[in-house]
């Protein structure tokens, strides 16, 4: 029954802990022409709003999930296939469909711990390894992130990528004692990150300060880098929101957080209590507002950024992508065009956040900067 | 990193955290060791219902045993934190706190207002609250209202293991006498706690449902019960706010007020007796700060105003219930 003619549309699964999602909309009409990267369907979770894009080709045959119920993943919810698929082979498809056991706790016994430590110098450092096969990649999050930063990105890559994501010293639940240095402290503990996972060089992506990392490894030490990838990154002008970083250092309630956080994406709709509630959790811990005010005196002092790659970024040989949110409130998107000789691509409509908010277009233009690296 | 554990292992681990943090930090309290006369940790009780077990061995003479005599020792640990220790005392069940009130309502409470801000009395005194456990009229009480009616205390109640940890930690290293009061029927309840140290600031409500229709505020054991009721009430496409207040000394009627501004009904649900209750003072204060934002009258659940009843029978119909709360909200709702 299953054929390359006839592919499901179901509840996705972002990240270990969601067991079921709202579809809380349709982005396209039954009879639809759709391809990869269309806007399909957007779901709710406890966690955050996003849109399903598609990743194949077809026509929208069937709208079987309704607005507004809460479905589990992977249920079944529309059918994309040819339009010359028989009505009665899309209701047979439909009837045969065997929906996977959709509890998150069993689906991540069967698949392994998903998230992992490893011991370096720079202190115990968690991460999330996926895919099994292809070209090491580290993603990097930016400055008070982790890495679920790259929810909508990890299993993506991992199919064509071995991807690893981890926290930085400081950040999600890795140590909280930040190594010496600054900048130069995190591009070592990303080096010694590669080390302990074994991958000599790699595709580097780093999202804003994780972007401002990745270049200083790819400076220091360019055999690391097989390519890299600069998402609203850090360390290509001076320019920042200092009243967003001294607000997300200094706030220790939701009441306070909250308004901070929209500067994060263009659609402030996204910034939800769980989004909130879970930063606080990790801002509460012992040792992080220590790490997060050293970091931000020594990278963004007096509300500017202290280092500045983009000179010597301009005249390195490695492949350089710079992707940015059209709407970015942190860092302007006028720095993208910062290092010479990178290919640029400024997304509208998203801000800071870009690989949340454009996940699909993002993934797309990483996997393409890849291929031709 | 966080795992799954539960209340009673997140405060054991609140405690063993502070005391390898802070040498200031001592434990005292009646059998948190071994029990009187034991010989030692092999047969340690670690507190009537194990709370503190395996403290002693990690940290030895810093927990003490104490006499059965609360004024002495209550009063010995405020006499403590004066000079420059933070002891957290243990009292077993709050119904006991009448024995020793003095030390705690006209010594603790009082010495940073009457020494003119120079005296700080940072102990924390943790005991057992609520009923559900068969324990009788003596033994479960829910007496947050007596404690959050005295200035200069700091009263905390948290609803599940990972406020527990926060707000216990909070509490041990704040520079004013706290109360901290533990559900024993919550003790076992597991939920995600990281196992690094962390502080909750005080008076920070958790919203633990967002919704427009009305407004559930409550703390404690009754949180899980308000959940339910919202759960069950969301069938009918009733949405509910459900807000954990998590401490009631200090309060954040910040988030109360803002809630009952959306969604202009209110519902306060309290384990402890009606008059003069925490959901008495919610709903006085509600209507005093958003008179013109309410749709209906505030409605409050509570048991009656009788003592705690040992038939478990009637037990069960003492403590406020999910269709209780579901009831009262249904009733803002119509009016």
């Amino acid at each position: 029954m299953s054929d390359d003619r006839i592919h499901p549309i179901v509840m996705p699964k972002w990240g270990l802990s969601m067991e079921e999602g709202k579809l809380s909309s349709w982005l396209a009409d039954e009879g639809a022409d759709i391809g990869p990267g269309d806007d399909i369907m957007e779901v709710e979770t406890d966690k955050i709003t996003n849109v399903v894009e598609a990743t194949k080709t077809g026509v929208l045959r069937r709208r079987l999930g309704e607005e507004g119920v809460v479905y589990p993943v992977r249920a079944l919810l529309g059918v994309l296939a040819d339009r010359n698929v028989a009505e009665d082979e899309i209701d047979a498809f439909v009837g045969t469909y065997d929906v996977p056991q959709a509890s998150g706790r069993g689906d991540a016994a069967d698949a392994g711990p998903v998230y992992e430590f490893i011991e370096t110098p720079s202190g115990r450092l968690r991460y999330a390894k996926r895919g099994e096969s292809g070209a090491p990649v580290v993603l990097v999050h930016g400055f008070g992130g982790d890495l679920d930063n790259w929810l909508f990105n990890i299993d993506a890559l991992a199919e064509v990528a071995k991807v690893c994501a981890f926290d930085l010293p400081g950040h999600g639940q890795s140590a909280k004692a930040l190594p010496d240095g600054g900048l130069e402290g995190l591009a070592r503990a990303l080096g010694q990150f590669m080390d302990g996972v074994g991958f000599d060089a790699a595709h580097l992506v780093g999202h804003s300060m994780g972007g401002a990392v990745v270049a200083n490894l790819a400076l220091s030490a360019p055999e690391r880098a097989t390519s890299l990838t600069l998402i609203d990154s850090a360390g290509l002008g001076h320019a920042i929101n200092g009243d967003y970083i001294s607000g997300f250092v200094g706030a220790q309630s939701r009441r306070e957080l909250k308004p901070v956080l929209k500067d994060l994406f263009a659609d402030p709709k996204l910034v939800n209590r769980k989004l909130v509630d879970d930063l606080l959790r990790y801002k509460r811990l012992d040792g992080v507002t220590e790490a997060l005010s050293d970091l931000a005196a020594s990278l963004f002092a007096g509300g500017r950024q202290t280092t500045v790659l983009a000179g010597p970024l301009g005249r390195i040989e490695c492949p350089r992508l710079v992707i940015w949110g059209g709407e970015d409130a942190v860092i302007p998107a006028s720095d993208a065009y910062a290092v010479d000789g990178a290919v640029v691509e400024v997304v509208a409509g998203a801000g800071h956040m870009v690989q949340m908010e454009a996940a699909g277009k993002v993934n797309e233009l990483i996997i393409r900067h890849m291929a031709g690296s | 990193m966080t795992r799954v554990i539960s209340m009673k292992d997140a405060i054991n681990e609140a405690l063993d955290q502070e005391m390898s943090r802070d040498p200031t930090v001592i434990v005292m309290g009646e059998d948190i060791v071994g029990g009187a006369g034991a010989p030692g940790e092999d047969d340690a009780w670690g507190g009537v219902l194990g709370v503190t077990k395996g403290l002693y061995a990690k940290h030895g003479d810093r927990l003490m045993d104490t006499p059965l005599s609360e004024s002495a020792y209550v009063g010995a640990a405020v006499g403590a934190a004066t000079c420059g220790l933070r002891p957290v005392a243990e009292l077993m069940f709050i119904d006991f706190m009448g024995v020793c009130f003095d030390e705690i309502f006209n010594q603790a409470a009082k010495f940073r207002y009457m020494f003119g801000g120079k005296a700080e009395t940072p102990v924390t005194i943790r005991a057992m609250v609520g009923g559900g456990f068969r324990a009788a009229a003596q033994h479960s009480q829910m007496l947050t209202p007596v404690f959050t009616h005295i200035p200069g205390l700091k009263v905390v109640c948290p609803s599940n293991a990972y406020d527990a940890k926060g707000l216990l930690i909070q509490s041990i290293r704040d520079n004013d006498p706290v109360i901290f009061c533990e559900h024993k029927s919550l003790y076992a309840d597991e939920v995600d706690v990281p196992e690094e140290s962390y502080a909750i600031p005080f008076a920070e409500a958790n919203i633990v449902r967002e919704g427009g229709d009305a407004t559930i505020v409550t703390y404690g054991l009754m949180v899980q019960r308000s959940m339910e009721a919202a759960e069950n009430l969301a069938e009918d496409g009733i949405d509910c706010e459900v807000i954990d207040l998590r401490t009631l000394s200090p309060i954040d009627m910040d988030t109360v007020l803002e809630s009952v501004e959306n969604t202009g009904r209110l519902v306060c649900v309290d384990e402890a007796n009606p008059r003069c209750s925490i959901a008495a003072d919610i709903a006085a204060q509600v209507c005093q700060e958003a008179f013109a934002k309410l749709k209906a009258a505030p409605r409050m659940v509570n048991p009656p105003h009788t003592p705690v009843p040992f038939s478990p029978a009637l037990e069960d119909l003492y403590l406020p219930s999910a269709d209780a709360v579901a009831s009262a909200v249904r009733k803002t709702i119509a009016s």
